[in-house]
């Protein structure tokens, strides 16, 4: 009974939370203008999201290529930074141990108006022109804390004894990073990389202060315009809901490898 | 080399791109528009009624908001947490997925559910999708805390005698407040500086806080903007150092 009562309150919540999102998928499947009107089920969105042909499509296309590229670029500098940096904190001791992990709670805690407002001023400050630089590097500085946060935990797992084992048997001090030392590192590295690549994705405000006026849009920014502008564009539902499905797939792939490595330890 | 020099670059990297700036909101909004110091930013604001006005509505929503989400996460990360009444860890998983869709996407769509049921944008909409948009913020430290917390201090107090009704009240849920603490700091301070979605959620009858933000930083009245800012700072300030419990909200998103 208690357990019925249970999984009641669960699926209930899971509807609620789905809810929006199954809204999106389902209405991807008509051909309505509108969201909530149906009239007949058809992938004409989804033809015209992969041929390219309905209104405005190129600034759909443009805005999709740069959130990956911007995604892209920065989870992969996100990454390395993030590594190194970890390698560095794990030998660090006292204070200076403490003010560096200080400062990089702070991007996580912030909330992303008060980042993006922040980053505004500084490219003004330095007087930087803003367009893809600024928002590439403002979205290192918000991924990056989330690389070092997922390496960390590896680095403490590790045996402090390998990296030195490998230098004594002959192995140079590159053969010993890359033989030795980032194989024990990757799985927190790619996890790492996937969480720094999803939520600059998701990135609306910090996007928007950085952009600067050269008319770059992303997603997140041409969703905004488009709302504005009232009414959606129809195919950014097929388009959110691909969006989603390979959120899961990514989300379910970095957890089934998480409790399988949990096992085998 | 040691190996501790490997963390200068990101010294070097954060002091220009998280110190610095958090230093210019400072700088700027004691400035007037050529650069001499002045207190007038900050006066402003408390003589500006628009934005007194929103300030408080903002505050008001979210606590109203928090206050749903931990009566709403609370319960759900329990049970997600109990081994005898969930066994799946893809459950989890499926909670915390909403957090990665693009927020005003789902937002949109939740705005749109609701005209299509008919039901008018106001407050009691706003409140809802703020919900939909920081529950999983609130269920998933809750469920890292409980998940890893021991069990037998439980059946401890159970062997003591305790009903389970005392068990959960006197020890798990003192036990959990670390979790709750982080859903808080997670929940409370981005839904007071939520931009752009409270707009689609009320059709523009309700601004927060960071819409006020954002206006005046888009108009170029930057040392205002930045004034307003800084004072977001300080309340962040204040409620971390309530909540204190820092180091698990973004030890909880991984």
């Amino acid at each position: 009974m208690k357990k019925f009562l249970a999984q009641c309150y669960i699926w209930i919540l899971m509807v609620l939370l789905y809810a929006p999102l199954v809204f999106i998928a389902v209405f991807s499947f008509t051909e309505g203008k509108v969201m909530g009107r149906w009239n007949g089920f058809s992938t004409r969105l989804y033809q015209n999201l992969f041929t390219g042909q309905m209104q405005g499509s190129s600034s759909l296309i443009a805005a999709v290529e740069n959130t990956l590229l911007i995604a892209l670029v920065s989870a992969a500098v996100s990454m390395l930074l993030g590594t190194i940096a970890a390698i560095g904190l794990h030998n660090m001791s006292g204070r200076g141990r403490r003010a560096l992990t200080f400062l990089n709670n702070i991007p996580m805690i912030n909330p992303d108006v008060i980042t993006g407002v922040s980053l505004f001023l500084l490219f003004i400050f330095l007087h930087f022109t803003q367009g893809y630089l600024s928002v590439i590097l403002s979205h290192i500085s918000f991924g990056t804390p989330y690389v070092v946060l997922s390496v960390l935990p590896k680095l403490r797992q590790m045996n402090p004894n390998t990296y030195e084992a490998a230098l004594d048997l002959g192995a140079t001090p590159s053969q010993a990073l890359w033989k030795v030392l980032i194989p024990q590192l990757r799985p927190g590295m790619i996890s790492g990389f996937i969480l720094a690549f999803t939520m600059s994705l998701d990135d609306f405000a910090v996007t928007f202060f950085t952009r600067g006026t050269i008319g770059l849009e992303t997603l997140s920014t041409y969703i905004y315009a488009d709302a504005r502008k009232g009414g959606l564009t129809p195919e950014l539902r097929p388009l959110m809901t691909l969006i989603f499905l390979i959120i899961l797939v990514l989300l379910l792939f970095i957890n089934v490898r998480q409790a399988k490595m949990q096992k085998s330890e | 080399m040691k190996r501790s020099h490997w963390s200068i670059p990101y010294a070097i990297f954060l002091g220009v791109f998280v110190v610095l700036p958090l230093l210019l909101i400072l700088v700027y909004a004691l400035q007037d528009g050529s650069g001499h110091f002045t207190l007038a930013n900050i006066t402003r604001f408390f003589s500006d009624s628009d934005a007194l006005g929103t300030f408080a509505v903002s505050i008001e929503v979210a606590i109203e908001n928090t206050l749903i989400c931990i009566l709403l996460g609370y319960p759900a990360a329990w049970i997600l947490a109990n081994k005898e009444l969930n066994r799946s860890a893809v459950t989890i998983v499926l909670f915390i997925l909403p957090m990665w869709i693009n927020a005003l996407m789902r937002t949109l769509a939740t705005a749109e559910l609701f005209g299509m049921f008919g039901i008018p944008l106001g407050k009691g909409t706003l409140l809802f999708g703020m919900v939909y948009d920081y529950l999983p913020f609130m269920i998933y430290p809750i469920y890292n805390v409980l998940n890893k917390m021991d069990k037998s201090y439980a059946e401890a107090a159970q062997d003591l005698g305790a009903t389970p009704w005392k068990v959960f009240w006197k020890v798990t849920v003192p036990l959990s407040m670390p979790g709750v603490a982080s859903g808080v700091l997670m929940v409370f301070m981005p839904t007071v500086s939520t931009f752009a979605i409270s707009e689609f959620l009320t059709n523009n009858k309700i601004k927060l806080f960071g819409t006020i933000i954002q206006e005046n930083i888009n108009s170029s009245m930057w040392n205002y903007g930045a004034a307003l800012a800084l004072i977001m700072l300080v309340i962040i300030g204040i409620s971390t150092m309530f909540t204190g419990g820092r180091k698990e909200a973004e030890e909880a998103l991984i």
